[in-house]
């Protein structure tokens, strides 16, 4: 075998060996949205209930509660980004990271002070390699986020937004994380949690021309409020962490089938380009038998004389 | 037949139990309170402890609700709990084992959490 038909031999080879490993990669991300939009989909009954019952307490009472009241001039706020663990999933992270930088410019501009909490080693590593600073980070769930990991990561936010803005404290929370829209659409978007905006729930629960009851409270509104806030923010963490999974694995799921693709395309090429060297490869040996036949019967005739 | 209230358990990841009941009751802050068909609209914060819903068809039903909230409205009354499993799905054994652990360890979460299920199955 020629010298540069075995190149291409070993290129088939290699591309051959990628191929079923990102045609496996693909079939396993593909199974996984299945599972993490069943997920979502279990979530949602808890976040419309909870969401219907905020949006009750909100509007049934007066109560003023510093998680719904808008601070006259808010100085900090924390922006919580959701990342993926691990890359192979396109422009995934790109995507996500760029919404929060795009959120944070558009926060310091207002004149505030950002708190950047980041969930996923994708967007801790950005951050870091641009020696940027994060107030928290957590990873090793986002493949599957149980709601114990929404809780773990809503604590410190919770805490951050009660504490007094001059103790460290931030006065609104925003998120950025890639919502699902379908198995080839999912953007990155950024949403504010708090301080919550009333009207924005009530839209969300689509309960538009749905008249709210009276509600009995008890013990009272204040403390109804007080529990039901941090297990509203618990729940929209949860719901943003599961779409953000969902949205990962769809991504990678569509890399992967882009990148089996080539690898076929490749292929094709290469073989094509290794026949054209055998081909090539046996016509010279032709003309080189031809060739020295020749020559030999030129040279016997040559002796004769 | 008797006025009915239609039922929803839902935990954070998964919708419990749904169906009609004649009366549920359950643990608020304030006070252990019922709730019949036609009850005024009521919004509470739960206790940790074992819910009771009288189903429509005579049987009764207990759930182990970990925290959460009751909201009532339109005869649709809805429990919210962070954690909830129904007491038949509760293994007893691996409970007091649990709870056991957390005696010993001292820890006072895991203690009550183990406590609200085994009384959820002795209430049953």
């Amino acid at each position: 075998m020629g010298a540069q038909l075995r190149v291409y031999k070993r290129r088939i080879k290699s591309v051959t060996a990628t191929k079923k490993i990102t045609k496996a990669m693909e079939m396993i991300a593909a199974s996984r949205v299945v599972k993490a939009q069943r997920k979502v989909a279990a979530s949602t009954p808890y976040a419309t209930e909870l969401t219907r019952a905020v949006t009750a307490v909100g509007t049934g009472s007066n109560t003023k509660h510093p998680l719904t009241t808008e601070a006259e001039t808010a100085t900090r706020s924390a922006v919580l980004l959701l990342t993926s663990d691990r890359g192979l999933a396109g422009a995934f992270n790109s995507n996500a990271i760029k919404a929060a930088e795009q959120l944070t410019e558009r926060l310091e501009a207002e004149g505030k002070e950002v708190d950047t909490y980041i969930v996923g080693r994708r967007g801790l590593a950005h951050y870091n390699f641009r020696e940027r600073k994060v107030a928290e980070s957590w990873s090793g769930f986002t493949d599957q986020p149980s709601y114990a990991d929404a809780k773990k990561v809503a604590v410190p936010l919770i805490e951050a937004i009660e504490k007094a803005t001059a103790d460290g404290g931030v006065d609104e929370l925003h998120i950025v994380y890639t919502e699902f829209v379908s198995m080839m659409t999912q953007t990155a978007v950024d949403s504010r949690l708090l301080p919550l905006s009333l009207e924005e729930v009530a839209e969300e629960s689509h309960a538009k021309g749905e008249i709210l009851p009276l509600y009995d409270f008890e013990p009272s509104a204040e403390d109804v409020l007080d529990a039901l806030l941090p297990r509203y923010v618990e729940s929209r963490i949860y719901n943003a962490l599961l779409q953000s999974a969902a949205s990962k694995h769809a991504a990678t799921r569509r890399a992967m089938k882009s990148a089996t693709d080539n690898a076929g395309d490749l292929i094709t090429t290469l073989s094509r380009l290794a026949n054209a060297a055998r081909q090539a490869e046996i016509t010279q040996e032709i003309s080189e038998i031809v060739g020295g036949s020749a020559a030999l019967a030129d040279a016997t005739a040559g002796s004769d004389r | 037949m008797a006025a009915e209230l239609h039922v929803e358990l839902v935990a954070a990841d998964r919708s419990v139990w749904s169906g009609e009941a004649t009366l549920v009751v359950a643990r608020t802050t304030s006070g252990d309170i019922g709730v019949m068909p036609g009850h005024q609209p009521l919004l509470g914060v739960l206790e940790s402890g074992p819910v009771t819903i009288r189903t429509s068809d005579g049987g009764t039903v207990v759930a182990a609700v970990h925290g959460g909230f009751i909201s009532f409205a339109d005869n649709k009354l809805s429990l919210l709990a962070e954690i909830a499993e129904l007491s038949d799905e509760i293994d007893v054994q691996r409970a007091e084992r649990e709870l056991e652990r957390a005696k010993a360890e001292g820890d006072a979460h895991a203690e009550r959490r183990a406590d609200v299920r085994l009384r959820a199955v002795a209430a049953r």
